[in-house]
């Protein structure tokens, strides 16, 4: 099944990847590894997961100041998630990656999705990101319609 | 839609005040559009965090904005950086990120920055004014800022703070504005017996609590005494930010925006009110640890924030009393304190350092241990009197982490495990 949701682009970008889906916020400072892309926030739900290249969705970034310096590296590293998706604004993951264009002209898009759209999306999702926002998620649990 | 730019806006955005000062300019500018800001303001200082991590893309930033033209146009202090200037060989630091570091604390002051190289600005140099604009980053000092100082500045991230302290300006919005500083959330202390106040560990164990329960709502504490130190609302502020967001909280009879109620809410109503009793402080204790009772020590740190010098005088009474009865420190144990230059500076007007020394304390300076790599993967169990320090530790380190208060840690690293007496007033 696919469906398309709107978001609001607070970093323009296209991007596509599996979604790594979390409800828990999480801090990208003593949360993230900048140089493998491990989820290393030992009390975090996804601790362990090896989130490179997945379109991380969760609501909302908490702490420490240094994100945007984790997620800029990361970027440098190709170990950054394709994209973010959130449900508050995060300044500071925006930041990061506002940063990242200046200084190597290469974003990774960040969105902010309305409640019930950010909350439909499911882990495992094949999520595709266009520049204005606009989301194209692929459920990818087993809809017999889908096969 | 982008916020309307002053004359000086325009002249950094066209880079007529040089190339730095428009990349600055630009990223301020986005940022403003990022979170829907209709105009800019002034700020008036800033405090610098994006120069204490070392990574790669952190010094090309920097670098790039010193060769860029980059100077700051309002007072400007450093957060702790990425290397002890003065004393990094001893402790086994690498030779190629000791020189990356020193030529990152190099561009930060090329530009114009005071280096303080402190987590605890407010304890130091240039502490911020009532109601004073600021740009500040360090989630520590932001809390304490807002709350404590009553000064207003958002949560500055790294590269954003010395964006706005070479453009002097920020995006107009969040708690940089009055009404954005309403408390939202009462928080009673309620069956808290009257000794918890008193004991150093009562503070990070509430800090921890109010991060994970408030997140980033303005949290309004009451039943707080007014004479709390410096020292015991930085540890409050430290944990606060780091399992939460907490940029600013209230307490009343004792910050300084809320002397009632009333004041602390603005006149409305809270959203919520909780009560946070010995169950709610109990289970904050315990989840500040990882470590068991019992499990060998391998490391203390203290001073996270950076080590004050009432900290150093308490930490040398515990030790003196120690040394007195002929007692040492545990031949597996390593004692770390990490503190700021100002800090160290009164210490030496002291008998503390002596002390410290005599019972095998290392200090280190200007940085702290998660971001100059003193700590080897030998590190197996960290104990720390610090909420944020036992918040990051485990993912940062690699670390079983034990909470406990200084006098806690001075005894554990003595005996060589972890002791804690855990307080009364917790259940």
């Amino acid at each position: 099944m696919v469906r398309v949701v709107k978001g609001r682009p607070l970093v323009a970008g296209q991007a596509s990847g599996r979604a790594l889906v979390t409800r828990e916020p999480i801090s990208f400072w003593g949360g993230w590894c900048p140089r493998t892309g491990e989820i290393i926030d030992r009390r975090h739900e996804l601790s362990g997961v090896m989130a490179a290249g997945r379109v991380f969705v969760f609501p909302r970034g908490r702490g420490s100041s240094t994100a945007s310096a984790i997620l800029l590296e990361s970027i440098k590293n190709g170990v950054a998630p394709a994209a973010i998706i959130n449900l508050d604004v995060e300044p500071i993951l925006a930041l990061g990656s506002i940063v990242s264009d200046e200084l190597y002209q290469r974003p990774i898009p960040i969105v902010v999705l309305d409640e019930p759209d950010f909350f439909s999306l499911e882990q495992d999702d094949d999520i595709h990101i266009a520049p204005d926002g606009t989301v194209t998620v692929r459920s990818n649990c087993s809809d017999p319609t889908s096969a | 839609m982008q916020p309307q730019l002053s004359e000086w806006d325009q002249r950094l955005l066209a880079g007529n005040e040089g190339q730095a000062a428009q990349t600055a300019m630009r990223i301020i500018v986005r940022m403003a559009e990022v979170c829907g800001t209709a105009e800019l303001m002034d700020v008036t200082q800033a405090h610098i965090d994006g120069c204490g991590l070392l990574s790669d893309s952190g010094l090309e930033f920097a670098e790039a904005l010193a060769a860029g033209g980059g100077r700051v146009r309002v007072p400007t202090t450093l957060n702790m950086g990425p290397l002890d200037l003065q004393n990094w060989t001893r402790f086994g630091i690498d030779e190629d990120f000791a020189s990356k570091a020193i030529r990152q604390g190099k561009a930060y002051t090329d530009m114009g920055c005071v280096p303080t190289w402190s987590c605890a600005p407010y304890q130091g140099y240039l502490t911020p004014r009532f109601g004073q604009q600021v740009a500040w980053g360090e989630s520590n000092a932001i809390c304490y800022a807002n709350s404590v100082l009553g000064a207003r500045t958002n949560r500055y991230a790294d590269f954003l703070d010395i964006c706005a302290a070479i453009t002097g300006r920020v995006p107009k919005c969040g708690l940089h504005l009055r009404e954005n500083r309403k408390g939202q959330i009462l928080y009673r202390l309620a069956g808290v017996d009257p000794s918890a106040v008193e004991s150093d560990a009562f503070y990070p164990v509430l800090g921890h609590f109010l991060g994970l329960a408030a997140g980033e709502k303005i949290p309004v504490i009451e039943g707080l005494p007014a004479g709390v130190s410096s020292d015991r609302l930085k540890a409050l502020c430290a944990a606060a930010a780091s399992s939460g967001a907490v940029a600013l909280f209230h307490a009343i009879g004792l910050t300084p925006e809320a002397a009632t109620l009333e004041e602390a809410f603005q006149g409305d109503e809270p959203e919520r009110i909780e009560e946070i009793g010995p169950t709610e402080l109990g289970e904050a204790w315990d989840h500040l640890s990882t470590a068991q009772e019992g499990d060998n020590l391998d490391l203390v740190v203290l001073g996270c924030p950076h080590f004050s010098f009432d900290e150093f005088r308490t930490l040398a009474d515990l030790l003196r009393a120690r040394l007195e009865k002929r007692q040492k420190l545990s031949d597996d144990v390593r004692f770390v304190v990490i503190s700021c230059q100002s800090s160290h500076a009164l210490a030496q007007r002291s008998d503390c350092l002596k002390i410290l020394e005599q019972a095998g304390v290392e200090i280190t300076l200007d940085t702290c241990v998660f971001h100059t790599p003193m700590v080897g993967k030998e590190t197996k169990v960290l104990m720390t009197n610090s909420g944020k320090c036992a918040y990051y530790a485990p993912g940062e380190l690699s670390v079983k982490v034990a909470f406990g208060e200084i006098a806690d840690c001075v005894a554990s690293a003595f005996e060589g495990r972890v002791h804690r007496e855990k307080p009364s007033w917790l259940e």
